[in-house]
């Protein structure tokens, strides 16, 4: 894993929770929408928050699939976990909110999760990936007496 | 009943999700590393080959899906609910569409990473 990798694994985790809080604020303004009114969902679109949200969101999909065009999903996934870790931070200690120590104990698990994946092999090497021409030549290398 | 359309909602978000992903990471796969690409062969050569994938577009059909869903339940239920509540259980169905879809090596050091985010999830959201 390189510098430029981590900071792309970084940017997905920034533009989703960004992305996340601001859809929220939009949709607690927009109001509640009537199930049997379910398009109503399309009228919140016109809201600042959702159209910020919105475009915080292509920014974390690009960043998304550029991250899952090196790594697996089962990497990616966990490894941006660490989003929630820093939302709690910020919400200790930018927003002075309280946290309890049961999600002091959520911080610890997600951080420990990410520790785990973190230090294991970001992709899944398949067969049909290794270079047929090189398995060629080694097996004739191998068939020579 | 409210409860039950946002529980029907975080079912729909978690399904959608998952389906979007692993179409997604089958798509990326498929282009591999996209950095390498863009220093072999440019900028616009990377978005004409995401943009010829048709598993990229069924994964963002499922996405949007996903997100309308979400959107809907986070005008019924708070974002400390509809977040945690979705994403925990998006951990495990991505855990398994990986697995059996993708192919992926999910080893022991995986689901050990998977249900401790996932449990971390939970511990955050039922504070």
């Amino acid at each position: 894993m390189t510098l430029r990798k981590y900071l792309v694994l970084l940017a997905v985790v920034v533009f989703g929770s960004i992305g996340d809080a601001f859809l929220a604020r939009g949709m607690k303004t927009a109001g509640s929408i009537d199930v049997h009114h379910l398009t109503h969902v399309f009228t919140a679109l016109a809201s600042p928050w959702i159209i910020i949200g919105i475009f915080c969101l292509l920014a974390f999909m690009s960043s998304y699939m550029t991250a899952l065009s090196f790594a697996d999903l089962t990497f990616v996934l966990p490894a941006t976990a660490i989003g929630y870790v820093f939302m709690a931070l910020l919400s200790r200690f930018w927003l002075h909110e309280h946290v309890s120590p049961q999600r002091w104990a959520g911080i610890v698990l997600i951080t420990v999760g990410v520790g785990i994946v973190a230090g294991g092999p970001s992709r899944t090497e398949h067969p049909s990936k290794i270079d047929p021409s090189a398995e060629v030549s080694a097996n004739a290398a191998g068939d020579r007496p | 009943m409210r409860n039950l359309y946002t529980w029907l909602c975080i079912f729909t978000t978690v399904c959608a999700a998952a389906a979007g992903d692993v179409l997604i990471a089958l798509a990326m796969r498929r282009i591999g590393d996209l950095g390498e690409f863009r220093h072999k062969h440019g900028f616009l050569a990377v978005i004409a080959r995401v943009l010829s994938s048709g598993a990229l577009f069924g994964g963002i059909f499922f996405m949007a899906m996903a997100f309308f869903s979400n959107l809907i339940g986070l005008s019924w239920a708070d974002l400390s609910l509809m977040g945690p509540a979705s994403a925990a259980l998006t951990f495990v169905t991505n855990a398994l569409g990986a697995k059996f879809f993708l192919h992926e090596n999910v080893d022991r050091r995986r689901w050990f990473a998977t249900i401790f985010v996932c449990c971390g999830v939970l511990l955050l959201t039922r504070s």
